[in-house]
């Protein structure tokens, strides 16, 4: 049979999908052991053992000085800044790239102006927001903005166009109004396309969310990494990182779930 | 009177005729069918009809007055594909033709008005089949089903003329038979005049009452250019079709084989 019609089934799927996984932490325990082996101080690949008891300090216990328990802290204050970013600038791009998408007028004056804004750097505005904005919750959750609406703006402005033009027609032949065409044909049938963008940006949020607490914060994922990072405590970095990874993937996942809920036409509709 | 009146119209993009002199009067409750190969300009007339384009000369009047520069509730439309709303089902596919009327920015309508809307609606369903499948999403309906959905749309506001740009074009042979059934009982006993563009010639004898065929009368490469397609067949069928039993069959214009 050729590969190409080979398909895993149920469980064959599912085994598929963890061997990556258990691939990869079975080299790197045995990588850990072979330098641990060598030098039991060795701080660049910590046993697991080591990794959980880390956390278990983390997660589990206070904080001596601040009372925190630091992993939930930062994990609230990461969040807190991300979510809020990502909210401000999806809510924004929805309304911007659908008036772009939709109204030639607004297409034509504000079309170039946002393809050129999107290809400023996020980062190297990093500054100027700190220099404005203080060091505070507002210049990252800022940066999130910038650095993710613009795209969505453009990927919201893109699909309006894909709409076909047949359905613009007819709504205009069944005697819709501009507002109204925006709100019952073109509003509903974005979101779960700004949905899928939003999933896309997650990725590029974090990294506006961490490179902004690696340098200035008192809290946060990004923020505790980079301060451990002084000590080579690779304990904390390692589960850190998998934690961020992990809470990422949970984001998308809920989107998904979100979409499939909320716009139950929407599968099939794309599929045609 | 006439339903729609085209005069002396011409339609070019840059140095490019598409159209020349097209002089057409369509009577009330017609039901007009345009053939031609492709590239003759059947397209464009219906986008000039739909408001969607304007002609480059002459005019084109709908019940004596000019018509709009763009789409508007007097012309419904049924295309080929797309001609539904995804998103909704097919029961709130057919209401949002009322919602768009009587509602306001965000197009919605509650209370009596809603319910009124509703049962207009399922009336419109039913009479194009699709009683039972009200709750389907347009994706879950078969290409047949979907064109009868978008007709029942198209006739939830009521136009005066109705264009068809070669709906039944994708479907099979038996279901399309079963549409033409359906599409010649809605021309019966709607107050419309109907104009459809095909190039299937069995369907325009089948369902029209008058067929129409633009062709261009110099065709040879260099002339492609400068010279458009003109009306070069119109001719009446024999005997007359006539919608409903109060219709006003007035003849204007050209009738029979025209060469």
């Amino acid at each position: 049979m050729r590969a190409i019609n080979l398909r895993p089934s149920g469980s064959w799927r599912l085994g598929l999908a963890l061997l990556p996984f258990v691939v990869l932490l079975i080299a790197y325990a045995i990588g850990s052991h072979i330098r641990l082996a060598e030098n039991p101080n060795d701080k660049l690949l910590p046993s697991f053992a080591a990794m959980g008891d880390a956390m278990y300090h983390y997660a589990l216990q206070p904080d001596p000085r601040t009372g925190d328990y630091l992993l939930w802290s930062d994990t609230a204050a990461s969040l807190k800044r991300l979510l809020i970013g990502l909210a401000i600038s999806a809510g924004f791009a929805l309304v911007v790239g659908v008036l772009i998408g939709l109204l030639p007028i607004m297409g034509a004056m504000f079309g170039p102006f946002v393809a050129v804004l999107s290809m400023v750097p996020p980062l190297a505005l990093l500054p100027i927001l700190f220099i404005v904005m203080g060091l505070g919750e507002a210049s990252k959750i800022t940066l999130i903005v910038i650095g993710t609406t613009l795209k969505l703006i453009r990927d919201v402005a893109l699909r309006v166009g894909e709409i076909p033009r047949e359905q613009l027609i007819k709504a205009q032949t069944l005697g819709a109004s501009t507002a109204q065409i925006g709100s019952r044909v073109v509003l509903p049938q974005i979101m779960p396309r700004l949905i899928d963008s939003v999933r896309l940006e997650i990725g590029p949020a974090w990294l506006f969310l961490i490179a902004a607490e690696a340098i200035a914060a008192d809290s946060g994922l990004g923020y505790r990494i980079f301060l451990v990072r002084r000590y080579l405590s690779m304990d904390v970095i390692l589960p850190y990182v998998a934690w961020i990874t992990l809470l990422a993937f949970l984001m998308d996942l809920g989107l998904r779930l979100l979409q499939r809920k909320a716009y139950p036409w929407f599968e099939k509709a794309r599929a045609a | 009177m006439s339903a729609i009146v085209f005069d002396k119209v011409w339609k070019e993009y840059g140095d490019h005729i598409v159209l020349e002199q097209i002089d057409l009067e369509i009577e009330p409750r017609a039901f007009l069918v345009l053939v031609g190969a492709s590239g003759c300009g059947k397209t464009t007339f219906l986008r000039m009809l739909l408001g969607e384009e304007q002609p480059s000369r002459g005019a084109i009047l709908l019940e004596d007055k000019p018509l709009k520069p763009e789409p508007d509730f007097d012309r419904g439309v049924v295309f080929q594909r797309y001609s539904v709303f995804p998103h909704l089902t097919a029961l709130q596919n057919v209401t949002i033709g009322r919602e768009f009327e009587l509602s306001g920015a965000c197009g919605r309508l509650f209370g009596t008005k809603r319910r009124a809307a509703r049962a207009d609606a399922l009336e419109l369903l039913a009479a194009v089949g699709l009683t039972g499948h009200e709750d389907k999403y347009p994706s879950a309906l078969s290409g047949g089903m979907q064109q009868r959905l978008a007709l029942a749309q198209a006739l939830m506001r009521k136009p005066k003329v109705l264009l068809l740009d070669e709906p039944f074009g994708a479907l099979d042979p038996g279901i399309r038979a079963e549409i033409h059934v359906l599409m010649k009982r809605i021309w019966n006993d709607t107050d419309l005049t109907v104009v459809m563009v095909t190039h299937d010639l069995r369907e325009a004898f089948e369902l029209g009452t008058r067929v129409i065929a633009f062709e261009r009368p110099r065709d040879r490469p260099e002339e492609r250019e400068r010279y458009g397609a003109r009306l070069s067949k119109d001719i009446e069928l024999w005997p007359k079709k006539i919608a409903g039993s109060a219709a006003i069959w007035t003849r204007h214009g050209p009738s029979g084989p025209q060469a």
